[in-house]
């Protein structure tokens, strides 16, 4: 699956550099183990380099980067390249599914011929990677979504869904950073902030980790919010 | 401490710098001025480095007042008037206590800039006072500004002397020069060249996050879907609909549309101030003349303050002028004629 690295150029000042072209662990790995050695040994002129599932993206200042140089240094590091073996974080993250929390859930379990209860136990029953960040702040694109739950966007997508939303749409999964628009079907809500611009660490996730959801009662909800809005990550970091 | 208070603005006035590098990996759009060259020319008057923050504004002027002492103020795309009485263009100014600045709406171009000298004393946040309203970052705690808004000021803010800069940005109607890709291989070779030959309009659609274009619909060789890969300044995506979006700088940081090309550096100011409703070209260049022009704007910018002139000395340029004393301009423009 993984293919001989393309640099395409991205006008003057980047270029992105894709391993793939499908949603896939080992593609998506070979770009995480990239942007690792890039951040250890940064050529001169770089800014930021963006990781995202089959490709890198690597921001550069035009003027101060030799660019033969930089694409000499980008085919010598991804000459003997593996994909990232080092596993990330893997999070436990509390959901209240159903009801007023995913409005969505009964909907879903009726399309797929399954219960509400069957769909709650198949979606909290899978490790989800988090294959990238972006579209919004925080915002993780998951993978590992159980087919038996795969679901197409909503015909009509809703301008306003609220934060900590649990959701899948397609073969994807997700959890809203904060209020936004959105197509995916809403199983649950979490009060775990994804992104709170005021705390340190302002995201909690990165490219790489792991997500685990565990299915809590709606009596919780109130307490586990309060400690999110101080500030406190809700979610757990557990071992693998 | 002296601050400057907002009296009245448009929406989405704002605070922004070169923009928030290093968090893209988090999803976090980079922001900054949408143009770094009409910023860089309101520092210079000001006295600040170039990508120092300033107040951006959106078509909209505003009012704006002092308390707490006097500012050194400057103002680059708009034009001004101090209690009533109107500003020279591309001119620092004074502001005093009980007096009233007020910003006109936009007339050439879509952003105006107002620095003080020092700059503003306002808490970075993720390393930039950049105003983003999706990620509720920079601005004032994640905020633009509004009527009423308190802008801290730091003590540098009130000297200074006032300053005038002979030199203005140039005219230019070339066409915007993109670099083809990263994604020109999903389009047949027939829309790469509608897209090199045609001319586009800037649709009202267009905002700091990007310009929706109206022209020829460009055809995909291999549909319009990619697994989502990461966005820069300047990336031109296609959509479904076959009409290009320039992406700006409150973009997002990935996206699943191809990007037929990239608009170079460069050119990013000048596309920025392009009114809905203009009309462009795009044209292909070679890396060489896109890295050439990037140098020459930036040594353009870092010039700027060699181009500043003491205003009572370009107004005693100006008066001689009007009286055709000729041979006074030299001795005039220089500082030492005057000490």
């Amino acid at each position: 699956m993984v293919q001989i690295p393309r640099i395409l150029p991205c006008g003057d000042s980047a270029l992105t550099i894709e391993f793939g072209d499908a949603i896939d662990p080992e593609i998506n790995g070979m770009v995480l183990a990239l942007d690792d050695a890039l951040r250890a040994r940064a050529p001169a002129g770089l800014i930021e380099t963006v990781p995202t599932y089959r490709s890198l993206t690597v921001q550069f200042d035009p003027l101060a980067t030799d660019y033969d140089a930089l694409i000499e240094a980008l085919h010598e590091e991804t000459k003997d390249l593996a994909p990232r073996a080092a596993k990330g974080k893997r999070w436990r993250v509390p959901v209240v599914y159903g009801g007023a929390y995913g409005i969505d859930l009964e909907e879903v379990a009726a399309l797929h011929g399954l219960t509400p209860a069957q769909v709650i136990e198949i979606h909290a029953s899978a490790v989800y990677r988090i294959y990238m960040i972006g579209f919004l702040p925080g915002f993780a694109y998951l993978g590992g979504l159980d087919e038996r739950i795969a679901t197409s966007r909503r015909v009509h997508p809703r301008a306003r869904i609220p934060a900590g939303s649990i959701m899948i749409g397609g073969v994807q999964a997700g959890i809203a950073p904060m209020d936004m628009p959105s197509g995916w079907h809403l199983l649950g809500r979490t009060p775990v902030l994804t992104y709170a611009p005021e705390r340190n660490p302002a995201f909690l996730f990165a490219a790489g980790d792991e997500i685990v959801f565990e299915p809590v009662d709606a009596s919780l909800w109130d307490a586990l919010e309060r400690a999110a809005l101080a500030g406190e990550p809700v979610a757990e970091e557990v071992r693998p | 401490m002296t601050d400057l208070i907002v009296r009245a603005c448009g929406p989405m006035t704002s605070l922004q710098d070169r923009g928030r590098l290093g968090y893209q990996r988090f999803g976090v759009s980079p922001s900054g001025a949408m143009d770094l060259r009409a910023l860089a020319m309101a520092n210079a008057l000001a006295g600040n480095p170039p990508e120092m923050a300033a107040i951006e504004f959106i078509n909209l002027g505003g009012a704006f007042i002092c308390e707490g002492g006097n500012l050194l103020v400057a103002l680059t795309g708009a034009s001004a008037s101090l209690d009533g009485t109107p500003v020279p263009p591309l001119t620092s100014l004074i502001l005093q206590e009980g007096q009233t600045l007020e910003v006109g709406h936009l007339r050439t171009g879509t952003f105006a800039y107002l620095a003080v000298a020092g700059g503003f004393a306002v808490e970075p946040q993720l390393g930039s006072l950049s105003f983003h309203l999706r990620s509720r970052l920079g601005g004032l705690k994640g905020a633009a500004l509004q009527a009423g808004s308190r802008l801290p000021c730091r003590p540098e803010a009130q000297g200074g002397e006032p300053m005038q800069l002979t030199l203005a940005i140039p005219e230019e109607n070339e066409p915007i020069r993109v670099m083809l890709g990263p994604q020109d291989d999903y389009f047949t070779p027939d829309a790469i060249r509608l897209f090199l030959e045609s001319e586009f309009t800037i649709s009202p659609q267009a905002d700091r996050m990007g310009f929706q274009l109206t022209g020829p619909s460009l055809g995909h060789a291999k549909g319009f879907n990619i697994v989502s890969d990461g966005i820069v300044d300047g990336h031109i995506q296609v959509p479904g609909s076959g009409q290009p979006i320039v992406l700006m700088r409150d973009r997002q940081t990935a996206g699943g549309y191809p990007k037929i090309a990239t608009v170079i550096s460069a050119d990013l100011p000048r596309l920025a101030q392009m009114r809905p409703g203009s009309a462009l070209r795009f044209k292909a260049v070679e890396r060489e003349e896109a890295v050439a022009a990037a140098r020459r704007l930036r040594d353009w910018i870092a010039a700027l303050p060699e181009h500043l002139v003491p205003l009572r000395f370009a107004l005693t340029t100006e008066h001689l002028l009007s009286r055709n004393l000729i041979g006074g301009t030299v001795d005039a423009l220089s500082p030492a004629a005057h000490d």
